[in-house]
């Protein structure tokens, strides 16, 4: 198993890039849990957005190249040291990633509309006073304003846009980010949505949610509507239940 | 930098109406190998702006690349779609700049990273 995943020890590192956390953690856990999919999915194009030490994309590239050929990667950050750290990553497991300075996707949404078919997203998430978001240097990687959504409520029209017709998005949440307000705010651009890994570490509570167009006509050509052997297929209804669930357990534990 | 990338940029300068393609400057080039995929490259054909790959291959000193977008019989051809793939994946520029062809802003490519940030009154 390990070698289908980046390897910390070769993972680059500067002092103004966040390195690989909990979070990056869940969330390539949560690819890994759903390499399967990715490979019957067979994407051509897989993107990251703010991509920082280059470990969730050294890993889906390593997850999904080693078996098939033709999957082509792009990485943003706006951070120029993230990209650096990114390529050093990427050489040292030797994979490659085509890498774009960018504000998530500037530059790139017009002509690649439409082709990706998969973005894995972990976003600045951290809810800050909102003068935090946006500043110059680390504190770009995690703050997120007002209920951590400021960033994250760029992103997602941005995915939306660059998604090809049967594209599919992971993107790590806090549940105070609400997610459960979000799922229903992409379940209005066509998204259906499932809980991929939910997971309690002493600080947060991190979600990580795939969403994918629901669209019954295709549903055929890449298993979107079928369900994994491990996880339980998630229906709108069902999310908003698990996620009271979930901050009924967060009360039951403010301790914390 | 693929020019497969050069090929998905666009200048977003606040009043650009297009922005595209951006003109290459080169300093530096690379050639970097990629397994061949034929199944890839038929794929990307119809996403890829012909005339822009072709003058981008050619700034960079390829020139092998057909002036006129060949019809989809070409994608048949081993011969072409070596040339192809060679055009759109390998060559990579390392060093130079993208060219807004409406207002001449410079996008800074650094070790094969290009800059596509604003300035906040580009915006």
């Amino acid at each position: 198993m390990s070698s289908k995943i980046a390897r910390i020890d070769l993972v680059s590192s500067h002092p103004e890039v966040y390195e690989p956390c909990d979070d990056s953690f869940a969330l390539v856990d949560a690819l890994l849990s759903d390499r399967t999919n990715l490979l019957d999915f067979h994407p051509r194009l897989c993107m990251e957005v703010g991509c920082g030490s280059g470990y969730v994309i050294t890993s889906l590239a390593l997850m999904l190249g080693q078996e098939t050929t033709g999957v082509h990667y792009i990485a943003t950050d706006i951070n120029p040291h993230a990209l650096q750290v990114t390529s050093e990553t990427l050489k040292a497991h030797g994979v490659h990633a085509e890498l774009i300075q960018a504000d998530i996707a500037s530059g790139l949404e017009k002509r690649m509309a439409g082709l990706v078919d998969v973005i894995v997203v972990n976003p600045p998430y951290v809810p800050t006073p909102e003068d935090e978001v946006g500043q110059e240097g680390i504190a770009s990687t995690w703050a997120g304003g007002e209920n951590g959504r400021r960033v994250i409520d760029r992103i997602l029209p941005v995915a939306d846009r660059l998604l090809s017709h049967k594209g599919w998005l992971y993107m790590l949440f806090l549940t105070s980010n609400n997610p459960s307000e979000i799922c229903l705010q992409m379940k209005d651009k066509g998204f259906s949505a499932r809980i991929i890994v939910q997971r309690a570490t002493e600080e947060e509570n991190l979600l990580v949610i795939k969403f994918w167009r629901d669209s019954p006509v295709q549903a055929d050509t890449n298993g979107m509507v079928t369900t994994t052997k491990t996880e339980p297929f998630m229906a709108m209804g069902s999310l908003g239940s698990l996620f009271s669930r979930l901050s009924f357990w967060r009360s039951d534990n403010s301790s914390c | 930098m693929k020019l497969l990338t050069h090929n998905m940029l666009t200048s977003t300068v606040k009043g650009v109406v297009n922005g595209f393609p951006l003109r290459i400057e080169v300093e530096k080039t690379l050639e970097k190998q990629v397994d061949f995929s034929a199944d890839f490259l038929r794929n990307l054909f119809y996403k890829v702006d012909w005339k822009a790959l072709v003058e981008a291959a050619q700034t960079m000193g390829y020139a092998e690349l057909p002036e006129e977008a060949p019809d989809s019989t070409v994608l048949e051809s081993e011969d072409f779609l070596k040339k192809f793939h060679y055009a759109l994946l390998e060559l990579h520029l390392e060093e130079g700049n993208l060219v807004c062809p409406e207002t001449g802003r410079k996008f800074p490519v650094t070790k094969g990273i290009p800059n596509m940030l604003l300035h906040e009154d580009e915006v």
